[in-house]
C-alpha cells in the first residue's frame, strides 16, 4: 500500500503566518507538500466552524498560524483564536478525534525557516496519527 | 388452525409498544404479547456527562413524567455530593412534585381512562374521547377540567422554570426562591385543586360505582391479578411521593420487606425477554417465575393503587376519608382490583392537593435560604420518589470530578411490565371466546394496559375523535383472515 | 373555507412534544376548527394504512416529533412527506436530533451491552438481547430495528418548517394557528421558516449583561450566582449566546444557564461552535496578554463535557455529528 499522505489545511494570517510562509518559499525551504493553505486576514477570523468543517470534509490535519502574542493587526484576534483552540482540543477527542491533529503556531513573518519546521513536523505527527477516523464516518 | 391479532397503537412508555395476541383452533386465547419496540439507552448515552447535568438530560425519557425524573435526579445529586437541601428548597421540591402527580393523574383520569369508565367500553369509538366525556359531565365541568390541568402545569413553571422539563433541581436545594406574589398565586390555584379533587371523587363515586357493570368490571375478575406490591412510605407508614422507606407487601397485605431506596439493588433485579426491548423487574428474593401471579412468583406491581395497598393511610384528612371510603367499597385491602389503578390514582389527587396547600400555606415556603453549597463529592447517589407511574429509581457513579460512569434506572412503567403482560394476557382470555372479537372487547383489553397508565399515548389515545384501531387475524400461515378496524 | 388536513406524525420521542400541544388548553379547539386531525399516532392507532390512503399532497400540513431511530420511524417520516403539501419539523428532536441524538456518542451495541448486561440489576447471565425476530414457542414475534444513530428529520426527508424547542413552548405552538389560517387562503410561509425569534435568547434575557470578562468558569452546584446579572459573566456557562431565541429565556428567568435546546441562532449551522466562539470572546482578563497561556488552559479546564453541553439538543445535525473511533 502507498504511504500515507494526509491532507492538512492550513489557515494561515496574512499579516504573519502566511508571510512566513511566503519567506519559506522564497527562501527555497523544503517542506512536506501535504499543506493546503487558505489566506485569512487574522487568526481571529477563524470560526471554529471553518475548523469542524474542514475535520468533516476529511481533513487528516488543521494548522492555524498566527501573529505572536502582542503582535496580532486586529489587537486580540489571535488570543481569542487561541482560546478557541484550546476548547477544539477538548471537544474533538469527544468525538474520536486526536486533539494533535488541530495544531496553532504563532509564526511572524520573518520565521520562514520556522514555518517550513513545524509544518514538517506536524505532517509528520498527522503520518503517525493515520487517517482522519472521521472520513467516511460522516453522514 | 392459529389466529393471530395484532393491536398496535403508538403507545409512548419509554417509546412505543404494541399488542399480539395469538388465538387456537377453537378461537379461544392461547398466548398475548405486550411488545416494547423501542429503546433509547439513557443509561448508556448519560455516561461522560457532568453529573450535575442529570436533572435536565434524563426527563427527555419521558415527556409525560418529566417532573418525575428530574426530581429523582435531583435527590441523586444530594446522595452524589453529600449535601442535604435547606428545608425550603425541600418544601418547594415537594410543592412542585404534588403539582406534577396533579398533573400527571388529571391527565390520565380524564383524558384517558375516564372515557372508558365514564361512557363504559361498549361506547361508540367517535365518543370514546375526552369531548366524549365532555358531552357526558357537561361542558362547564369539561371547562373546570382544563383549567385544573393548566392550574397544575402552571405551579410547576413557577417553580421549576418549565412545567415540561423543569430546570429547578440542583444538589443541596433548587435554582430560585418563591416570592410572596407566586407563593399567593400557587395558594390560590390549590384551593381550586383540593375542590376540584373532591368533586372528582364525588363524580367517581356517582357516575361509575352506581353504574352496575362498570362497578362489577371493576372489582370482577376479568382485571384480577394477585401480586406482590411496592411503594413509598413515610414513617407513619402513610404514602408519600417525595421520600421515605419502599415497603413491599404481600398478596395478604403483609409487610415483607422495608428498605431505604438506596437498598434497592438487595431487592430488585431485572430479567430481560428476547421478545421485548423492556425490561422486567421482579423481586430478587422471590426470583424470575415467568409472566404468572401469585405468592411464588415475583412480579410485583408499583403505580396508584399498589401505593395505597402498601400503606396504611393518607397524610391529609380528605384523602384519608377517600381512602377508606375506597377500600370498604373493593371490600379487601390489599386490593388487587387492576381497574382499582383509577380510583387510587383520584385518590392520591386529593392528597397530592391537600399536601400542596399545606405546602404553599407553609411560612417557610417563601425562605431565602434555598441552596447547601456541596462541600465535595461521594461519587456514587440513588435518588427515588414516586413517579405517577410508581417507583422511580435513579442511580449514579461519578469520577472524583463529578463526571458520569455509570447509570442505572429503574423507571415506574417498567415495574408493571410483567403485569400489563398478564393483565392483557388474561383479559383476552375472559373476552375474546371463539374467535369472536370486536371493537368493545378489544378495548377491553386495552383498558387493561390502560389501567396502568403506561404513558402519553395511552392517555391521548382517545383525545380526538375516531381511534382508528385495526385488528388483523390471521391464519398460521399468515393469510389475513379478516380485518376489523373502528 | 374548507377545513385543512393535519397530521401529527412522530419518532423517538418523549411525548412531551404532545403534552406541549395539549398546554395550549384550550386553543386546542381552535386548532381542530381550522384543520381535521387526520393522523396522530399518539391520539390514535399507528396504522400506516390510515396514512396510506391519502394521495400525494392531500395532506396539508404534517409536524412531525422525535429522532429518527428506528426502520419504522423513517418509513413515517417519508410517507408524511410524500402525503403532505408541507412538512413541520416540531420540537428540537425533530429539527436538530435532540437529546436522543447524544446516542450518537456511543453505538447500539454499547446501548444493549449497557442495558441488558451491566447495569446492576439486570440479572442476564447468557445476555440475551432483544431481537428484530424470534420465536417464542410457536409464536413468532417481531420488533423494529434500532438504528446506530439518532437522526435529525432533516437528514432523512425534505422539511419545510422549524418549530425548535424542547419542547416549543406555548406561545410559539400557538402561532401555527395564523399559519393554519393563511394556509387555508393558499399561503404559505417560505420555505425554510422557523417558527421563533431571529435572535438570540440573550435578547430575551432579563439578566443584566456588564460586558464583562470571566476569569473562572463554575458549574451550576459550585455557586449561587446573583440573580440579576448574567449567568455567564459570573462564570456559569449559559448557552443563551449561541442560541435562538423564542422561548422567552425560560431557564435564565429560573436562574439556570441556557441549555440551547431552541437550537442555533439564523446563519449559524453549528450551536457548539458557536458557543466556543462566544466563550473565546468573554473568556479572560480586560487587559490581553495579562493571562499566560497556563492561566487560560487552567480556566478551560474547569470546562467539562463540551459535548454534552454545546451540543445538547443539536449533535446529529452537528458538523462532526457522531463519535468515531
Ligand atoms: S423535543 Fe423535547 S419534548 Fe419534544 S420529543 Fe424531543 S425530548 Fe421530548
Ligand atoms: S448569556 Fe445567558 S444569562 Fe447571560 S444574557 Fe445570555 S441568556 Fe442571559
Ligand atoms: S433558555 Fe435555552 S434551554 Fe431554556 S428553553 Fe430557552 S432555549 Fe431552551
Ligand atoms: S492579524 Fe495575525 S493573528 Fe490577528
Amino acid at each position: 500500500m502507498a504511504e500515507f499522505e494526509p491532507k492538512i489545511i492550513g489557515f494561515c494570517c496574512n499579516w504573519c503566518a502566511y508571510a512566513g510562509a511566503d519567506l519559506a518559499g522564497i527562501s527555497r525551504l523544503q517542506y512536506p507538500p501535504n499543506l493546503r493553505i487558505i489566506r485569512v486576514m487574522c487568526s481571529g477570523s477563524v470560526d471554529p466552524e471553518h475548523i469542524l468543517q474542514a475535520f468533516r470534509m476529511g481533513a487528516d490535519g488543521v494548522f492555524i498560524g498566527g501573529c505572536h502574542p502582542g503582535d496580532c493587526h486586529y489587537i486580540s484576534g489571535n488570543y481569542k483564536t487561541m482560546r478557541k483552540v484550546m476548547l477544539l482540543k477538548k471537544l474533538l477527542p469527544q468525538l474520536g478525534l486526536e486533539p494533535e491533529r488541530l495544531r496553532l503556531e504563532w509564526i511572524s513573518a520573518a520565521e520562514g525557516a520556522r514555518f517550513a519546521q513545524v509544518i514538517t513536523e506536524f505532517t509528520e505527527q498527522i503520518k503517525k496519527l493515520g487517517p482522519n477516523p472521521w472520513k467516511g464516518a460522516g453522514r | 388452525m392459529m389466529k393471530r391479532i395484532t393491536i398496535e397503537p403508538i403507545t409512548r412508555l419509554e417509546g412505543e409498544a404494541k399488542i399480539e395476541i395469538f388465538l387456537n383452533e377453537e378461537g379461544d386465547v392461547e398466548e398475548a404479547f405486550f411488545q416494547v419496540v423501542e429503546l433509547r439507552g439513557f443509561e448508556k448515552f448519560c455516561e461522560g456527562r457532568a453529573v450535575e447535568e442529570m436533572p435536565r438530560i434524563t426527563p427527555r425519557i419521558c415527556g409525560v413524567c418529566p417532573g418525575a425524573h428530574h426530581m429523582a435526579s435531583t435527590k441523586a445529586l444530594d446522595a452524589v455530593f453529600g449535601v442535604e437541601p435547606t428545608p425550603t428548597a425541600k418544601k418547594l421540591r415537594e410543592l412542585f412534585y404534588c403539582a406534577h402527580m396533579l398533573s400527571s393523574h388529571i391527565l390520565h383520569f380524564y383524558f384517558l381512562a375516564g372515557p372508558d369508565l365514564i361512557l363504559g367500553p361498549n361506547a361508540h369509538p367517535a365518543k370514546r374521547n375526552i369531548l366524549g366525556v365532555i358531552e357526558e359531565v357537561g361542558l362547564d365541568i369539561g371547562k373546570r377540567v382544563i383549567k385544573a390541568r393548566v392550574y397544575a402545569q402552571r405551579i410547576q413553571e413557577i417553580i421549576g422554570g418549565k412545567a415540561t422539563h423543569p430546570v429547578f433541581g440542583l444538589p443541596g436545594g433548587v435554582s430560585k426562591p418563591l416570592s410572596e406574589e407566586e407563593r399567593e398565586q400557587i395558594e390560590e390555584m390549590a384551593r381550586f385543586l383540593v375542590e376540584f379533587c373532591e368533586f372528582s371523587l364525588q363524580l367517581f363515586d356517582d357516575l361509575l360505582l352506581k353504574k352496575k357493570d362498570i362497578a362489577e368490571l371493576i372489582t370482577g375478575d376479568i382485571y384480577r391479578h394477585e401480586t406482590y406490591y411496592m411503594g413509598m412510605v413515610d414513617e407513619n407508614n402513610r404514602v408519600n411521593f417525595y421520600e421515605g422507606d419502599i415497603r413491599v407487601v404481600d398478596q395478604e397485605g403483609r409487610e415483607v420487606a422495608r428498605f431505604k431506596p438506596e437498598e434497592y439493588l438487595n431487592y430488585i433485579a431485572e430479567h430481560v425477554e428476547p421478545w421485548s426491548y423492556l425490561k422486567f423487574p421482579y423481586l430478587k428474593s422471590i426470583g424470575w417465575k415467568g409472566l404468572v401471579d401469585g405468592r411464588d412468583s415475583g412480579v410485583y406491581r408499583v403505580n396508584s393503587l399498589a401505593r395505597l395497598n402498601v400503606a396504611d393511610g393518607m397524610a391529609t384528612p380528605k384523602a384519608q376519608e377517600a381512602y377508606e371510603h375506597m377500600f370498604e367499597k373493593l371490600g379487601e385491602k390489599p386490593s388487587h382490583a387492576t381497574l382499582a389503578f383509577n380510583w387510587a390514582r383520584l385518590v392520591e389527587m386529593m392528597y397530592a392537593a391537600e399536601r400542596a396547600l399545606e405546602l404553599a400555606t407553609d411560612e417557610e415556603i417563601t425562605g431565602k435560604e434555598i441552596r447547601n453549597i456541596p462541600e465535595g463529592i461521594v461519587g456514587e447517589g440513588v435518588g427515588c420518589v414516586e413517579a405517577p407511574r410508581g417507583t422511580l429509581f435513579h442511580h449514579y457513579w461519578t469520577d472524583e470530578e463529578g463526571i458520569v460512569k455509570k447509570v442505572n434506572l429503574i423507571v415506574a412503567t417498567c415495574q408493571n411490565n410483567a403485569a400489563m403482560c398478564m393483565s392483557i394476557k388474561k383479559a383476552a382470555q375472559k373476552v375474546i371466546r371463539k374467535g369472536k372479537v370486536d371493537h368493545g372487547l378489544l378495548n377491553m383489553v386495552e383498558m387493561a394496559f390502560r389501567a396502568y397508565d403506561p404513558c402519553l399515548a395511552c392517555a391521548t389515545h382517545t383525545l380526538f375523535g375516531e381511534t382508528p384501531l385495526e385488528v388483523v387475524i390471521r391464519d398460521h400461515e399468515g393469510r389475513v383472515l379478516k380485518t376489523i378496524s373502528r | 373555507m374548507s377545513k385543512l388536513k393535519l397530521a401529527i406524525g412522530l419518532g423517538s420521542t418523549c411525548s412531551g412534544c404532545d403534552i406541549a400541544i395539549l398546554d395550549i388548553a384550550e386553543r386546542v379547539l381552535e386548532l381542530v376548527d381550522l384543520a381535521d386531525i387526520v393522523f396522530w399516532p399518539t391520539a390514535m392507532d399507528f396504522k400506516l394504512s390510515d396514512l396510506e390512503k391519502f394521495g400525494e399532497g392531500e395532506i396539508d400540513l404534517a409536524l412531525y416529533h422525535g429522532t429518527v431511530r428506528t426502520s419504522e420511524q423513517e418509513h413515517i417520516a417519508h410517507l408524511l412527506r410524500e402525503k403532505s403539501k408541507a412538512v413541520l419539523a416540531f420540537g428540537s428532536c425533530a429539527c436538530f436530533g435532540g437529546i436522543p441524538g447524544l446516542c450518537n456518542l456511543t453505538s447500539r451495541d454499547e446501548i444493549f451491552r449497557t442495558v441488558y448486561k451491566e447495569t446492576p440489576s439486570t440479572d442476564n447471565p447468557d445476555f440475551v438481547t432483544p431481537q428484530t425476530e424470534v420465536e417464542v414457542g410457536k409464536f413468532k414475534l417481531t420488533l423494529p430495528e434500532l438504528y446506530d444513530e439518532g437522526k435529525a428529520l432533516t437528514q432523512v426527508i425534505d422539511v419545510d418548517y422549524f418549530l425548535p424547542g424542547c419542547p416549543p413552548p406555548v406561545e410559539l405552538i400557538e402561532k401555527l394557528i395564523p399559519v393554519l389560517r393563511g394556509m387555508q387562503a393558499g399561503e404559505l410561509p417560505p420555505k425554510g421558516t422557523v417558527i421563533a425569534s431571529e435572535k438570540t435568547v440573550c435578547d430575551e434575557c432579563p439578566l443584566r449583561k456588564e460586558n464583562k470578562m470571566i476569569d473562572r468558569v463554575a458549574r451550576v452546584h459550585e455557586i449561587i450566582p446573583d440573580p440579576e446579572r448574567c449567568l455567564l459573566e459570573q462564570g456559569i456557562l449559559c448557552m443563551g449566546p449561541a442560541t435562538r431565541g423564542g422561548c422567552g429565556a425560560r431557564c435564565t428567568k429560573a436562574l439556570m444557564p441556557c441549555r440551547g435546546c431552541m437550537g442555533p441562532p439564523p446563519g449559524v449551522k453549528d450551536q457548539g461552535a458557536r458557543m466556543i466562539s462566544a466563550i473565546a470572546s468573554i473568556l479572560g482578563v480586560e487587559e490581553e496578554g495579562q493571562m499566560s497561556e497556563e492561566e487560560v488552559a487552567r480556566i478551560i479546564d474547569g470546562i467539562k463535557d463540551p459535548v454534552g453541553n454545546f451540543y445538547r439538543f443539536t449533535l446529529p445535525t452537528a458538523l462532526l455529528n457522531r463519535k468515531v473511533r
